[in-house]
């Protein structure tokens, strides 16, 4: 019986317009959804269970909104869902360990998560897990095979590299090849009355603090041009004023 | 006074420029830092010994930096490491290292740093549609955007010395897949031309391809492309589920500037865009702009700069 656990978190749709008010986003009338490379971590996790027996458990760390990312793992095919409440914007340490804990009191295995997490953008919780719980990590991984221990797929010096990985690991997974299922109604179904596993969690302070959020420094405009010969123009200013080639 | 680390960035077994900008970031925290070069030959560190800004160089030395493993890479430099504040590169590899260092060391990363103002660290957050700034205090790992601090001159003579330190591998390679073509990826490149679906087919890529050949940039391409057309692999999709990059120059053609498409690439230090369509949101994020078709601005654009390359 692989225990094998995905991380999913829930993040502003990727669509949404991000508004800055005073100095800290305002997401209260943003969508949320699942952050787009979790959906690839489900399904590598849903592979691993068809391919070597098992259960999934999806795992997030987060307040009660978020048992909606937890339902839509349920929808596609996990086995349990677990939910760490904590309401805080947490730091990379605190997060991690939260995390990390709780994964050894689940019994993890095998951890999937995403690369990157579409709000923070940092790939830092995946190999940071690993490394709290002494564990091997792939990142950015592209394609995982399961038969004979476990080998990934993931970008190289020049290309990719097949490479083993010892176990228990974290991989990190990248959008690959893989086509994601999509939940069918029976899913639907089972999600509507599947009951989220809450656990408290000893949360540690956190030592770096937000200051503040601020729009993305405008660009001056830009010089436009009509025609495809200007194209001689702004080679050239590419070269004398942009310096860049 | 906390110290200040910065592990040098290994590009095809030399030390890569972004290191000189990382000094610079190191000395805007407020200090000179040590520059720990991860080798298996110390030789390769020598490089380092010109970076203004630094105090010293160390040469770590081990057989795991041969080929990247996160698990042995955090515990070799961490052996070799003081406590202190941790700057690397923000490359996918750097970044990856970067937390396992922190976590190493119970300690927080903060990732894809764009600005420093004393303790306070910037960085892009939402995909680039906001700012995030944070405050550190005391010893933690950091991550520093290509292409946004200046590099520190070559004008210094630091001491190197050589460590020798161990990590175990937890992962092995069994069989590298060379890219076909010989061009750069984009993850790695300082120029990049991307094709959209505005392309019309993906036989037109050979028009970019010249164009990257000539310059030694890198061809990307929005996810209508590589959705579109099987020729356009994954590998080079630029955006929200594709790479983020960050090069000196963006020549986006055919690409309309959806908002996941400008998550991968808006923070370009120059971009350019070439549409037919005035009104395409990519020119709201174009330095220079050009209203035309493909067929009509890339010869130009092609023959310009071979000739100036010439
Ligand atoms: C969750 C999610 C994730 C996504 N992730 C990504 C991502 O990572 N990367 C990404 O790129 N997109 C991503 N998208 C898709 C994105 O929303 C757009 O659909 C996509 O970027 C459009 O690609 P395009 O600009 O090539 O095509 P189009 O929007 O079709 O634009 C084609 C452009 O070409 C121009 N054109 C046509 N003919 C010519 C010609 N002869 N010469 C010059 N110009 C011409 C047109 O005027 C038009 O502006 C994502 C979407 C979602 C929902
Ligand atoms: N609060 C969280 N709860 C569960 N998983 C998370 C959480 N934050 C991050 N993750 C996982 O870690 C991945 C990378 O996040 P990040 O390190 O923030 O880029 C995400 O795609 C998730 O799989």
């Amino acid at each position: 019986m692989t225990k094998i656990v995905v991380l999913v978190k829930q993040v502003p749709d990727t669509n949404a317009k991000i508004v800055v008010s005073g100095d800290r986003v305002d997401l209260s009338a943003v969508k949320k959804v699942m952050s787009p490379y979790d959906e690839f971590a489900v399904e590598t996790a849903l592979r691993h269970r068809d391919a070597s027996g098992g259960e999934v458990i999806a795992l997030t760390l987060g307040g009660a909104g978020a048992d909606k990312v937890l339902k839509d793992a349920k929808a596609i095919g996990v086995d349990h869902i677990v939910r760490i409440d904590c309401e805080q914007e947490l730091d990379s340490n605190a997060l991690q360990s939260a995390l990390a804990s709780t994964l050894q009191e689940l019994g993890a295995e095998i951890v999937y998560c995403g690369k990157s997490a579409a709000d923070t953008g940092a790939g830092s919780t995946g190999p940071g897990v690993a490394e709290r719980l002494g564990w091997a990590s792939a990142s950015n991984v592209i394609s995982v095979g399961f038969d004979g221990g476990l080998t990934v797929v993931a970008p190289s010096d020049g290309g990719n590299a097949r490479m083993s990985v010892n176990t228990p690991a974290v991989i990190t997974c990248d959008k690959g090849d893989i086509k994601v299922r999509k939940p069918n109604v029976k899913g639907i179904m089972q999600a509507k009355k599947a009951q989220v596993e809450v656990k408290a969690a000893a949360i540690q302070p956190s030592s770096v603090t937000i200051v503040a959020h601020s729009m993305p420094p405008a660009k001056p405009a830009g010089k436009s041009y009509e025609g495809g010969a200007a194209a001689a123009e702004v080679a050239n200013l590419l070269r004398d004023e942009a310096n860049v080639i | 006074m906390t110290e200040l680390i910065v592990i040098a960035e290994i590009a095809k077994g030399t030390i890569h420029t972004t290191t000189s900008e990382l000094v610079t970031a190191a000395n805007a925290l407020g200090g000179s830092p040590m520059i720990i070069v991860p080798c298996t030959d110390a030789s390769v560190a020598d490089a380092a010994g010109s970076i203004a800004g630094a105090s010293k160089v160390i040469a770590a030395k081990s057989d795991a930096f041969a080929h990247y493993d996160a698990a042995a890479w955090a515990e070799a430099l961490d052996a070799v490491a003081p406590q202190g504040i941790i700057l690397t590169s923000a490359t996918p590899q750097s970044k990856d290292l970067a937390a396992r260092l922190a976590a190493r060391r119970n300690l927080s990363v903060v990732q894809d740093v764009v600005a420093i103002r004393e303790n306070q660290l910037t960085s892009p957050v939402y995909s680039g549609k906001a700012m995030q700034t944070v405050a550190i205090s005391g010893p933690a790992v950091v991550s520093v955007r290509a292409n946004v601090f200046d590099a520190a001159p070559s004008t210094g003579s630091n001491e190197i010395s050589v460590v020798d330190t161990t990590g175990n591998m937890a992962t092995a390679v069994q069989e590298f897949m060379a890219r076909a073509s010989q061009r750069l990826d984009v993850a790695e490149a300082n120029i990049i031309i991307s094709g959209g679906r505005g392309m019309g087919s993906p036989d037109n890529f050979v028009h970019l391809e010249a164009i990257a050949d000539t310059l030694g940039a890198a061809v990307g391409a929005s996810r209508a492309a590589v959705d579109t057309w099987e020729a356009i692999p994954h590998s080079m999709q630029v955006g929200q589920t594709g790479k983020t990059v960050n090069p000196n120059l963006y020549i986006a053609v055919g690409i309309s500037g959806a908002i996941q498409h400008l998550a991968g690439m808006r923070s370009s230090k120059y971009i350019v865009a070439i549409n037919k369509d005035a009104d395409a949101p990519i020119f709201q994020h174009a330095d220079y702009g050009i209203v035309a078709t493909w067929e009509e601005a890339l010869p130009v654009l092609q023959s310009t700069l071979a000739g100036m390359m010439a």
